[in-house]
């Protein structure tokens, strides 16, 4: 099982570079969606169908909006630097990449051997979860009754969120609607706003 | 060995969001971030044999897995999607103004 | 955006109600099976995505179809708000899980799991069918007119 997981892991590393170094945007898209659907298989092994059942349908609906966006602008990568200033971003990339790396090397040796976490607060859940909480799915137990707190945040990021999306991708704005009396053909939203 | 595969692709979204110069490559190398993120506190809760976390008639009593990562991923990975939308939506209004995507191009950003 | 062709759009009048169903069963047995409140949310709002893409979005009225997505977004988290103050018009905590727990394993059970899903449900699909109608409308060079 371990195995297939790195397996998994390098198929997911070698999507992400592909996705990142492509010339052409929609194929990096489409490798990026490599790595999600990697993911939703890593998420199945780790045993965590709830993750999986997100994932699998995120990673779609981030493909079909990302896809949207490219075809509704362009699809080339034209920012290509050429000649020396190119090899010195990449160094000084490469660089900081590899003392993040050299860092982030000690502190893993900290943490709990793969397969053995220490589960000082999830004990008591997965002990009191079903009499407490009556949720035979102790995943929703955790996000609705123990930590809802945090479920509640996150509820009020993702409205604001897609407030932000309206209100960036609205139509045409009320001051240059006034400017312009020719293009007042669209009707709908206008209607609705006025009542 | 997989704590060190999941930072290496954390690197590699970190490498795309420094070096590329492309907006939508940007996204791109965010959205390879958060998926490293996920990764690892999926791994972290693994337990050696367990079971996913939901109680069924005749297995109250099996193995588990640690249900508390798993609980925080799954919020996180839907302010992601929300998150990523945001940011296309205003790489596209970016590119409607001045006909590009390369932030070397994008000086003016006055009205 | 255009619509696909005859074939798609047969399919997809087929098993987008499927979908749907899916959708809402995976939102009522988030607190027995693995799923809850965000996974149904999305895959209910994946069902409109799908009937949007496929029927395209110039024949369907995508302003008055944008406001409702706000209106059920709005009502979502409205739900889950009150779900979370009831404890406090009890006169006790908030966030307290008030309504009676009912027997394990069973549907009607788990107190203000099963509400809160629905709210959650509700607010993500909504959200998300939001996103996706509002980036469908905007219009591109790649669109002809």
């Amino acid at each position: 099982m371990l195995t297939i997981l790195i397996l998994l892991l390098i198929l997911m590393i070698l999507g992400a570079i592909i996705a990142l170094e492509g010339k052409d945007l929609l194929s990096a898209i489409i490798s990026l969606g490599i790595v999600g659907f990697a993911l939703v298989l890593v998420f199945l092994i780790l045993q965590a169908p709830d993750l999986a059942i997100v994932q699998i349908v995120v990673e779609t609906l981030a493909l079909i909006i990302l896809i949207a966006a490219i075809l509704k602008t362009t699809r080339e990568d034209t920012t290509e630097t050429r000649g020396a200033k190119k090899i010195f971003i990449y160094l000084c990339g490469l660089g900081f990449l590899g003392l993040f790396l050299f860092f982030i090397n000690q502190t893993l040796t900290e943490l709990p051997r793969f397969g053995y976490p220490i589960m000082r607060m999830a004990g008591n859940y997965l002990s009191l979860g079903l009499t407490k909480t009556g949720a035979s799915n102790l995943v929703a137990a955790i996000i609705l009754d123990f930590r809802g707190y945090d479920t509640l945040g996150e509820v009020t990021v993702l409205f604001t969120a897609v407030m932000g999306v309206i209100v960036v991708l609205r139509k045409i704005g009320r001051r240059t609607r006034e400017k312009l009396p020719d293009e007042t053909k669209v009707t709908g939203s206008r209607k609705i706003e006025e009542k | 060995m997989i704590y060190l595969l999941c930072v290496l692709l954390l690197l590699i979204g970190l490498y795309g969001v420094l070096v590329k110069k492309n907006l939508i490559k940007i996204i791109i190398g965010l959205s390879i971030m958060e998926y490293a993120l996920f990764l690892f506190f999926a791994v972290i809760g693994y337990r050696e044999g367990g079971t996913a976390p939901i109680i069924t008639k005749g297995f109250e009593k099996a193995v588990f897995v640690d249900p508390l990562p798993q609980a925080l991923v799954l919020t996180a990975i839907v302010i992601g999607l929300a998150v990523t939308a945001l940011l296309v939506s205003l790489a596209v209004r970016i590119y409607e103004k001045h006909g590009t995507f390369d932030i070397r191009k994008i000086r003016r950003l006055k009205g | 955006m255009r619509g696909m062709t005859l074939i798609v759009k047969t399919i997809t009048r087929l098993i987008v109600g499927l979908i749907f169903l899916y959708g809402i069963y995976i939102v009522f047995h988030g607190h027995l099976t693995p799923g809850g409140g965000f996974a149904g949310g999305i895959i209910i709002a994946g069902a409109f995505i799908l009937l949007v893409l496929a029927e395209g979005s110039e024949e369907l009225s995508t302003e008055v179809k944008k406001w409702r997505a706000s209106l059920f977004e709005s009502l979502g988290i409205f739900i889950f708000w009150f779900l979370a103050m009831l404890g406090v018009f009890a006169g006790t905590f908030f966030f307290l899980n008030l309504l009676p727990k009912g027997k394990p394993l069973e549907l009607l059970s788990a107190g203000i799991i099963l509400p809160c899903n629905i709210g959650i449900g509700i607010e993500v699909g909504a959200a998300l069918f939001a996103i996706f109608i509002t980036l469908a409308v905007l219009k591109g060079k790649g669109d002809k007119e």
